[in-house]
């Protein structure tokens, strides 16, 4: 059972709000709960505006969240006071950025790029230890020490990713918010910085929280997939059983959307239309397990039929 | 086979770039063919030369670049010799193109109804108020709801998609022979990108345009594309049917990208990547420029450039694998898997396939 496992992030009833009390307020993320247990990684998937890179953000507390709590190792992270406990808290959380281009500073060597967070929390002995580190980083991430004093721009976006994760690793994180960290990226070169992170969370026993809309790579990455849409998290489950049974109607429209490289299977394809009116209609709907760790977020008078569409998937009896 | 008319025949073409470091060997000698009606989806990574082959059918290379060599012969005549003036009347009338970025291919201070009569006015000569007349069919047609209530509105005012729609109906409303997608829909959100996607078949069909599309996403070319040109290091390395390019791929390098895309039975375990990156090509390598990268690279990879060989009458390769002499390799083995499909699916048509022998 998954219950059974050490819960690293605990997410309830996170609300994200913007411009609150004005005309134009956004409800960005809108009651998500959800958690994340240690060593595995979590797909939060969604399309633009879903809420998903703001949901990470609010963990991260890059933002004050406007309700809810986010519990991290154990820790209320709306509880942390100062900039001691702060500072404590990120080393172990770090993210990793989707843009490789915007989130390397032009004007600072790699060196000092991946040194930063080293330098912040003070991990260096001295100039030689720091050195050290810093090649060992590189090392772990597939480039070389002689790329240490050279600038972002000589590097391609694979290369320039793989400095972003050296990065966030410098301070031995635990935990890693990735946002959409291959989106930018050519096909062949994601396959490789996939199978660095993959590598590295074994190796360093990492969680991560892999944010992105690029289903099938998320399918293939995560253990467990949530499926977010207008700031809500409708549909939680391990990522096989999420993919090839998805439970909730959007869920189904998404995956149905999804190219696959196969000329055959795109020639059959049937794309399944969504309608939102219901999603939207208000009722009131919690996370309902609907099959053994497979979770959807529905009104109690739609328990009945959700269980029966896994029962018919063979997820439950 | 049946061969239809060629609409566009790009025959050794090569172009460079001058930069400040040197001059960039963009595109080394690609030809190629546009047949009515099809659809040909160029793949590659970024800097293979997809996005530069087709800028120059539209005469759309940056300041910096040179056409060193070839023709681009469109209707019987050579674009590459036409004045910027000629290419104006092909440009947007006969030959029209639709950028990855809808956000920034429109004007944000015209109204939409205006943009996509513009052409109809500049090019068929026609009073603004039947322009706009037709501007409003064409909205109607790319599915915009309550065209009549939004005709004056800015693109501000619309979605991503509903801007790729708009994008759309200005590329199609004179009816080109040929579209020019370039990524039309990697800005979007999966399910608007299948909806973009249908509608550009569903108008293909009807006024039988011919399109390029170019795109680096494999599951969109298998989706829409009749036929596949796999470009690297600004060469064609490999082109066929898409049944052929999918499932009886013969270049390492279609291989590799094929085998470092995850599909929906990818087992968790490692994902084959390609190793290392493209070469640099202000100074090409000699040989295939893939050997680099390929495990399946042989000695003469590094010294000859590979020939196009024939896998059949509509798909070659430029790999030295195919020679007689090459010795038999394995592909991976999630190509093998596919060219197990391929040899399923040829047999009730032909028991004897070319390609069979090569494997």
């Amino acid at each position: 059972m998954p219950d059974e496992r050490k819960k690293i992030l605990e997410v309830r009833h996170l609300k994200q709000y913007f411009n609150v009390g004005k005309r134009d307020e956004v409800r960005a993320v809108d009651d998500v709960t959800f958690d994340i247990y240690e060593g595995e990684t979590f797909g939060l998937v969604g399309e633009s505006g879903s809420g998903k890179t703001t949901a990470g953000r609010s963990i991260i507390h890059l933002y004050e969240p406007t309700s809810g709590t986010i519990i991290f190792d154990g820790q209320d992270v709306s509880k942390l006071h100062g900039k001691a406990q702060m500072h404590a808290f990120r080393r172990k959380i770090q993210m990793i950025f989707q843009d490789p281009y915007a989130s390397l500073n032009p004007r600072m060597k790699v060196k000092d790029i991946v040194a930063e967070g080293i330098d912040i929390h003070g991990l260096a002995k001295d100039d030689a230890d720091r050195t050290k580190q810093v090649e060992d980083l590189l090392e772990t991430v597939g480039l070389n020490k002689d790329h240490s004093s050279r600038y972002p721009h000589e590097f391609s976006g694979g290369q320039r990713q793989r400095i972003g994760i050296a990065r966030a690793l410098a301070v031995e994180p635990k935990f890693i918010i990735a946002d959409e960290p291959i989106s930018a990226l050519d096909v062949s070169i994601q396959a490789q910085v996939v199978n660095l992170m993959k590598e590295l969370q074994i190796k360093q026993n990492l969680t991560y929280l892999f944010i992105a809309h690029d289903l099938s790579m998320v399918k293939y990455i995560s253990d467990r997939i949530g499926v977010m849409h207008y700031g809500k998290i409708l549909e939680i489950g391990p990522a096989d059983e999420v993919y090839n049974h998805p439970l909730h109607d959007y869920t189904k429209s998404l995956i149905s959307a999804v190219p696959v490289p196969d000329p055959e299977f795109e020639r059959n394809r049937i794309q399944v239309p969504y309608d939102s009116s219901n999603e939207l209609a208000d009722k009131k709907r919690r996370m309902v397990e609907i099959a053994p760790g497979h979770f959807v977020r529905c009104s109690e008078d739609e328990v009945a039929m959700y269980t029966q569409r896994a029962v018919d998937a063979g997820l439950t009896t | 086979m049946d061969q239809a008319e060629n609409i566009i025949e790009v025959r050794n073409l090569k172009i460079d770039f001058h930069t400040y470091a040197g001059e960039v060997k963009a595109i080394r000698d690609v030809s190629f063919d546009l047949r009515k009606g099809e659809t040909l989806a160029i793949v590659g990574e970024s800097g293979s030369g997809k996005s530069v082959t087709t800028r120059s059918l539209m005469g759309l290379l940056a300041p910096n670049a040179e056409i060193k060599g070839g023709s681009i012969m469109f209707h019987g005549e050579d674009i590459i010799k036409k004045s910027e003036k000629d290419m104006q009347h092909i440009r947007g009338k006969d030959i029209a193109m639709i950028f990855q970025d809808p956000m920034t291919s429109l004007d944000p201070t015209m109204r939409i109804g205006m943009q996509i009569a513009e052409p109809l006015m500049k090019h068929k000569g026609l009073k603004k108020k039947e322009a706009i007349a037709q501007a409003l069919e064409m909205l109607k047609l790319v599915g915009i709801t309550d065209p009549e209530g939004r005709i004056n509105d800015y693109p501000y005012q619309f979605s991503g998609g509903m801007r790729q729609r708009i994008v759309i109906a200005i590329a199609l409303v004179c009816y080109p022979e040929v579209l020019i997608a370039d990524e039309p829909t990697t800005a979007l959100d999966v399910t608007i990108q299948a909806q973009i996607l249908d509608l550009m078949k569903d108008l293909q069909n009807r006024i039988n345009t011919s399109i390029i599309f170019i795109t680096h996403d494999l599951g969109v070319v298998a989706g829409m594309a009749d036929r596949v040109a796999v470009m690297y290091a600004g060469k064609i390395v490999e082109y066929g049917t898409v049944d052929e390019i999918f499932f009886n791929p013969q270049h390492p390098y279609t291989w590799g990208l094929l085998n470092s895309m995850p599909t929906l039975d990818t087992a968790s375990g490692s994902l084959s990547a390609i190793p290392g990156t493209p070469p640099d090509l202000l100074d090409p390598p000699v040989g295939d420029a893939f050997a680099a990268r390929s495990d399946y690279a042989m000695k003469i990879d590094t010294e000859q450039e590979p020939p196009f060989f024939k896998v059949s009458d509509t798909h070659y390769a430029a790999t030295w694998l195919l020679h007689p002499d090459a010795p038999k390799v394995t592909p991976p083995a999630e190509i093998v898997r596919r060219q197990k499909k391929f040899a399923a699916m040829q047999k009730p048509a032909s028991p004897v396939k070319p390609a069979a022998a090569k494997e």
